[in-house]
Formats: C-alpha cells, structure tokens, sequence
C-alpha cells in the first residue's frame, strides 16, 4: 500500500501521512446494489428498536430488547435467558459460517457492502459529496486555502458529520431499553449515564472512523483483511483487472494511430477516481480492495463510451484469470459459486441454524434445577425418621404467572415440605405458585424413615398444573446415617 | 544489518534490512496517525502516573494527586451498601422476633443476615449449616430442643448464652453426677441406662430395665419427665427420641450418667448488636427445626413435649 514517492528509493520518513481519497461520483449496477445495501442496513440499524411487539402483561413490547438489568433478550417471539447462551454463541457460529461462505464466494463481499465501517464511510462521502462537490471540487478544496466559503463548508460538513454520528450512537442505546421512554428520559436528563456516556463514545467513534479515519480503518486496524486473505483460493471471485485484455495502456488517440499495439484501457484512471480506498486496482489483486466493485461500474461506462466491450475489470477468479490468459474461456458463475467448498459451508451453516430453530420449538418453559446441601447431608430427626435438605431453582420461563406441583418419586414414605411450612403440613406433593418471567428459590425439607439404604437415588418432578403439561425432573441422592459428609 | 537493505522488486519498497530464514521484512512506512496514537497513549500514561498510585516504593506505592486507593473505595463501597440496607436492618431491628414469619420479606432479610453472622460467630462449634458435631456441640437443623426451637426461645439462649458463670440471665441447670458423687452405685446405673435405652427403643425392656424404671423415677424423671419427654424449662434433653447428643450407645449414656457434660455456650449480647442476634436467631429457625412459638409466647416455655408446639 504505502508506496515510497519514488519507486526505488527507500522511504523518505519513518511515517506517512494520509493521502486524501476523494472518490469520484459513479453510477452502475453495483453502485446502485451498494446504495440498496445501504438503505436496507441503515434502516434496520435505527429503526428496529422501534417495533413494537405484544408479550402480554407481564414482558416489555419492544420486539428487539437486549434487557441487560434483568438479563432477557427478547427477539420477537423468542425470549432468551442467560442460561441460554448457547443460543447466541449459535448465531456467533453461524454468523462465522457464513463469513466463511461469502469470502470462499465472493471475496470480501463483507467489507465492500455491508460491514459498517463501509457503510459509515459510504455515507459521510456522499456527505462529502453534497456539501464540497464531486471529486475534483473536493481536492480543490482540500488544496486551497482557509477562505470564508472553506471554513463554512467545513463547519456544515462537520455538522452533518457529527448529526449522523449522534444518531448512530442514540439508536445504539434504544437496543437496551424501551425505545420510546427512554427517548424522553434522555432528552428530560433523566436516563442513565450509561446511556449518555454510550452515546458520546458512539458518537465520537463514529465522528472520527467514518469521518476521517475511513480506509485507514480497513487497511491497518481491521483484522478481517487478513484472515479473509486465508479463506479465499483460486476459486474465490475477486475484482479483478484483466491486464492480459487492458496492457499496454494507450489513451484512444495513441491507440488509433498504432492498430494493434494497444490493449483495452484508455488509461484514464476513472476506476482510481472512483476508489472508496483509493487504490489503483491495476496494479493487481491487494490488501486495500474492499471488493466494492465501484470500479467496474466505472469501467464499464468507459468502454461503453469508447465502444470496446464490458468487463475490462470484473469479478474473476485466478483460475478463470489463467484459463483467459491462455485463450480460454471461463466456466459459467454458478460453477464458481456451487463448488464442494461453498455447498458443505452452506449445509453446516443451514444445520446449525436448522437445529436451533427445532430446539427453539422444543424448549420447555419451566425449568428445575437441584442441589443437594452438603452441610449437614442429612439430619436425624427425633422420631428415627431422616430428612435431607435440597436447594430448589425453579424457572418460569413464560409470561404468566403459573401453579406448579412438586412431587418426589422413587422414596418410599416421603413427605416433602418448603419453608414456612413445618413437618406437620408434609404432604407426598406441595404446590406452589411462581411468578412470571421468574426464577424462584426454595428450601426443600424431604422426610422419609430412617430405615433404608444409606444412598437412595430418587427424582422430585415440577409440574405445572395450568393448560400446559409442561414438567421437569431430576434425579438426585438421599443420605441416610452411614454416609460420611 | 544495514548492509543487506535493497529494494524489492514486487512492491517497490526498500526492506529493512532484517532477514530471518529467507524472509524479509518491507520497510513500509507507518501510518502518521498511529504515531499520533503513540504519543497520546504516552501522555495518557503520564496524566495517569500523577492521578493514580502508581510507582511501586518500598512501603506501598506513590499516593497520586487524586488520593484514590482501592481500599478507600471498597470503604465507600461497603458504606453505601450499609446505607442501602439501613431500612431493612431498622425493621427487623423494630419488628419483635415472634412478628417476623409474618412478613415474609423482612423474615428473608433476616435470614440472609443471619446466615452470614453464623459463618462469621456460629461455625466453630456448631459446624457448617448448623449441623453440629457429634458428641459435642448439638444440630441445630433437627427437631429436637434442649431450651426450645421457637423464634423468641432462640433469641434469648442466643442473647443469654448457656451456663455463663458471669451472666445473671444465662440458661442454667446442671444435672448431677451420679456416679462420681456417689448418688448411685454401679448397678443402678446399669439398670437405669438399660431402663433409657429402653424407652428409646434401643434395648428390648429386661429385667434391669423393670430394675431401672425405679431409679429413673427416683432421680431422673424430675427434670427429664416420667416417661423421659424431656424438660425445657431446664434444658434437660428428651431420652425417649432417637437423637443423642453425647451419645446414646451404653457406655456413652453410662458415662453421661456417672458424670455428666453440663455444655456451655457464650453469651452474644456482649458481643453482638440486638439486630444481628435477632437475624442469628431467624436463621437458626430456618434450618429446619423452627418449632411456632406457644401462644402465651413466654421465652423459656415449659417442656410440654414437642409434638403440641408445631407450626401451621
Ligand atoms: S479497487 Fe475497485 S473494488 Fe477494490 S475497493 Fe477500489 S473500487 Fe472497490
Ligand atoms: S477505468 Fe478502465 S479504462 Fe479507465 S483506466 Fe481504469 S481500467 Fe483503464
């Protein structure tokens, strides 16, 4: 990337300040795909804290809600508790997955469309664009000096930035609490400071990655260029420009006086212009392409203007670009994209997600978990008979409030009691209430004769008793004298 | 090294002069910003060294402008925390013991206070969880009392202690040694110990059990009650139950019976605030041995038996 001024030499400084990169406005199919991406992911980003979504009384209604205070996340239907993380990490594998699948496809499809440094940066150029104008006006700009139209310009340019970063650091927090009050809260000063001090990072973040440090961000800081170099092969589509058709350069006048002497391209840097990184994609396959496929859509309005067919840069792979070379033709796209690679990613990626949507289907929403107090393991109690003591963690895991039964099973003679009741109100069961969207705790008192194995496994059953036969049991030990504790 | 520096063909840049196993490292110039980066994180550094301790001396490390230490934070901490229970330690403080079941919030309150004041005081002897230990110190998680499982009957052998030589209030009995002051000879302690294991369901009833009812009757049943139910009111455990203290094999009951151990506990209220002795109290009631209190609600209750004073 950071070429030395003059080839051959060794660099003049240790550092090297930013080139400016002012890319040039272009229209084509790909630029008007990137704009489509762009709505798509920016209106997902700031407005789905906005939708509404009806849980009943007893849960939030905003349909995406990370509640970090009391440890839900809510996702539409789903409701995820943190015991189910696995959930997330299963999004995590599959989000991997699918990186995987889209670079061993398409290159780094990722970063030139939807990676949101790309997406931030797109924006604030177009913000670039509006206020200083196209490429040309931007450098003159840049170049001239401090007059009273530059530092206006500057000052509205800067505005807008800081307008757009606000935003994005404001609808950041409206993931973790309800959208709406909060709003009002954050305007009223009363929301938390978390919240403030999220939006000033985000903001700032936003401000100073989108706005200047741009594709510095893809070229130095970010880790993905280099691990996506790893996943790509010779298989893998990458912007290419197809020397074997462009070399040598001539602009159309040379080449028209030597027929034949020339390749395809003009030479007239418009696919350096339109650059969001500014690379000169001519110089090969480089860590700086994001991909973007800008340059060939201004590629290919030059040579539909000098009439020489489409495609001088395009999406090829290293096979195909041998396979050209050699005067041969490249197999059609799709051959490229279902190959073994893509098809077992694609298969792992839809079994993975397959699968969690099942278990999703399955989840129980009431949830025993026991343990048996160690200290004492067991207590003899007046009459011969013993009881051990076990921690009970019930969840109530659905948004109303729910009977449950507690039942023991495989004890004979016991009787069971939770605290606040007494060895006198033991039953073989006890019912219970739990409260919505709730874990409860109980001591459990288990009574049974003191005649009878020294370890006894047997299983207490939690049963919920309204419509739903939805149950939970574990299998756990009762100690009888002779255990050492 | 200098000397191996060339340029490199592919990219144009000159290398640095480093080669390790063939491979050679471009001289490629860093970007100006992360120098910038460099020098903020140094000034960072620099404020941070003047904020905070930092210089590691010979006895702790350099004080920092701000005056912050982690100990002064966990003070704050521990302060605020103190204040945020404040009202829940002022009611139970102004709640009596016997009104606590009733208000189920205060009662957990207590309970977790409790809990962690008899990891703190209780352990010791009465072991992990209130469990006790064998032959020395009593469970405190079983349906047996000496002095009374109910709330206001805790508090106060909590408060008072047990056999304190230097407190009027204490709970206080002592049982006579029989057999080392010669109240009873060797035959009539057997006899009397064959009598208990009896009634404890330990020994079939035999003639030296017939002989030992007579005994008993003469010299044991004013305190531990005619048919061995125990007394309360002095501390006298039940005999006729499953659960011994000192033991309840021969040699152990003939040993109690010949020269007795009279346990002794501490009193707390020299040590520990009313509240905290409250919330011991309500942990101790939580164990799983927590009797309701009888209806005159008299600390010290009589020892009617057990069975009459259940919850619920
Ligand atoms: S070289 Fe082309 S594809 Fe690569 S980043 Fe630049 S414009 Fe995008
Ligand atoms: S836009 Fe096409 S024709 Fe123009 S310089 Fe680039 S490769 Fe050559």
């Amino acid at each position: 990337m950071a070429r030395t001024d003059h080839p051959g030499e060794p660099p003049a400084s240790l550092y090297e300040a930013r080139k400016g990169v002012y890319p040039k406005k272009v229209d084509g199919p790909f630029r008007r795909f990137k704009w489509a991406i762009m709505a798509v992911t920016l209106a997902i980003y700031y407005g789905t804290p906005w939708i509404r979504w009806d849980r009943g009384p007893h849960a939030p209604d905003q349909a995406v809600l990370i509640d970090l205070a009391n440890r839900r996340f809510y996702m539409f239907q789903i409701e995820i508790w943190p015991h189910e993380f696995y959930y997330v990490a299963g999004l995590l594998i599959m989000a991997g997955i699918g990186l995987f699948l889209v670079t061993s496809a398409v290159g780094r499809a990722w970063c030139g469309y939807a990676c949101p440094q790309t997406v931030w940066t797109d924006l604030f150029q177009h913000v670039d664009r509006l206020v200083d104008g196209d490429r040309n006006a931007q450098i003159r700009l840049a170049n001239g000096r401090w007059t009273a139209e530059k530092i206006g310009k500057r000052a509205l340019k800067y505005a807008i930035y800081l307008t757009i970063a606000f935003w994005t650091g404001g609808a950041w927090i409206m993931y973790f609490a309800d959208a709406p009050t909060l709003t009002q809260d954050f305007w009223s000063g009363q929301a938390a400071p978390v919240a403030y001090v999220t939006v000033a990072v985000l903001t700032a973040t936003t401000f100073v990655l989108g706005g200047f440090l741009r594709e510095q961000v893809c070229i130095y800081m970010c880790p993905w260029p280099r691990i996506q170099t790893a996943m790509m092969d010779e298989k893998s589509l990458l912007v290419t420009y197809k020397d074997w058709r462009g070399e040598p350069r001539g602009s159309v006048k040379t080449a028209e006086k030597n027929p034949g002497a020339f390749g395809d391209c003009v030479d007239c840097n418009q696919c350096v212009a339109v650059c969001p990184t500014g690379i000169d994609i001519r110089e090969g396959p480089q860590i700086g392409c994001i991909t973007c496929a800008l340059c060939i859509d201004a590629c290919d309005s030059v040579m539909a203007q000098v009439g020489r067919p489409r495609g001088l840069i395009d999406y090829c792979t290293l096979d195909d670009a041998e396979t050209e070379k050699a005067g041969g033709v490249a197999p059609p796209i799709r051959k490229t994209l279902f190959r073994p690679r893509t098809l077992i990613y694609s298969g792992l990626w839809g079994a993975i997600g397959l699968a969690m949507l099942f278990t999703l289907g399955q989840r129980t929403r009431l949830d025993l978990a026991v343990q048996h107090e160690r200290s004492p393991l067991y207590v003899q109690l007046s009459d011969g008979a013993i009881r051990n003591n076990y921690t009970l963690k019930l969840r109530n895991m659905e948004l109303r409030p729910r009977p449950v039964e507690i039942v023991v099973s495989g004890l004979p003679g016991a009787r069971l009691w939770i605290d606040g009741g007494s060895r006198e109100t033991a039953r073989q069961s006890l019912r219970m209430p739990l409260a919505p969207d709730s874990v409860t705790s109980a001591r459990l008192f288990v009574v049974a004769p003191g005649a009878g194995p020294v370890r006894q496994d047997f299983t207490i059953t939690v049963r919920a008793l309204d419509d739903e036969p939805h149950r939970d049991s574990e299998t756990i030990q009762f100690d009888r004298p002779g255990t050492q504790p | 090294m200098a000397d191996h520096k060339r340029i490199d063909e592919v990219t144009g840049t000159a290398t640095s002069g480093h080669e390790w196993d063939g491979i050679e490292e471009l001289d490629t110039p860093m970007p100006r910003w992360w120098l910038w980066s460099l020098y903020a994180s140094i000034v960072w550094a620099i404020v941070y060294v003047i904020l905070y301790p930092a210089w590691p001396m010979i006895h702790g490390a350099t004080e920092g402008v701000l005056g912050w230490t982690s100990r002064g934070q966990l003070e704050a901490e521990m302060q605020a925390d103190a204040k945020r229970r404040a009202p829940v330690v002022s009611a139970i403080g102004a709640t009596a013991i016997a009104d606590l079941p009733a208000k189920p919030e205060l009662m957990q309150a207590a309970v977790q206070g409790g809990a962690a004041a008899f990891r703190v005081h209780c352990v010791q002897c009465h072991g992990a969880g209130g469990a006790g230990v064998p032959k020395l110190y009593p469970s405190l998680t079983d349906d047996d009392w000496l002095w009374g499982g109910d709330l206001p009957t805790i508090e106060y052998t909590i408060t008072h202690g047990i056999r304190n030589p230097d407190h009027d209030a204490t709970r206080t009995s002592q049982m006579p040694a029989f057999g080392r002051d010669g109240i009873l000879d060797a035959r009539q302690i057997a006899d009397v110990v064959s009598f208990v294991r009896a009634i404890s369901h330990q020994e079939k009833p035999s003639a030296s059990s017939i002989r030992g009812a007579a005994v008993f009757e003469a010299n044991c049943a004013v305190c531990h009650g005619p048919a061995g139910e125990g007394g309360r009111a002095v501390g006298a455990p039940k005999l006729a139950d499953a659960i011994w203290l000192y033991g309840g094999d021969r040699a152990s009951i003939t040993a109690t019976v010949t020269q007795p151990r009279n346990g002794v506990m501490p009193r707390w209220n020299s040590r520990l605030d009313p509240v905290t002795i409250k919330m011991l109290a309500a942990y101790v009631y939580s164990l799983g041995g927590g009797e309701k209190a009888p209806v005159e609600a008299v600390p010290a209750a009589e020892g009617e038996g057990q069975g009459t004073n259940g919850q619920d």
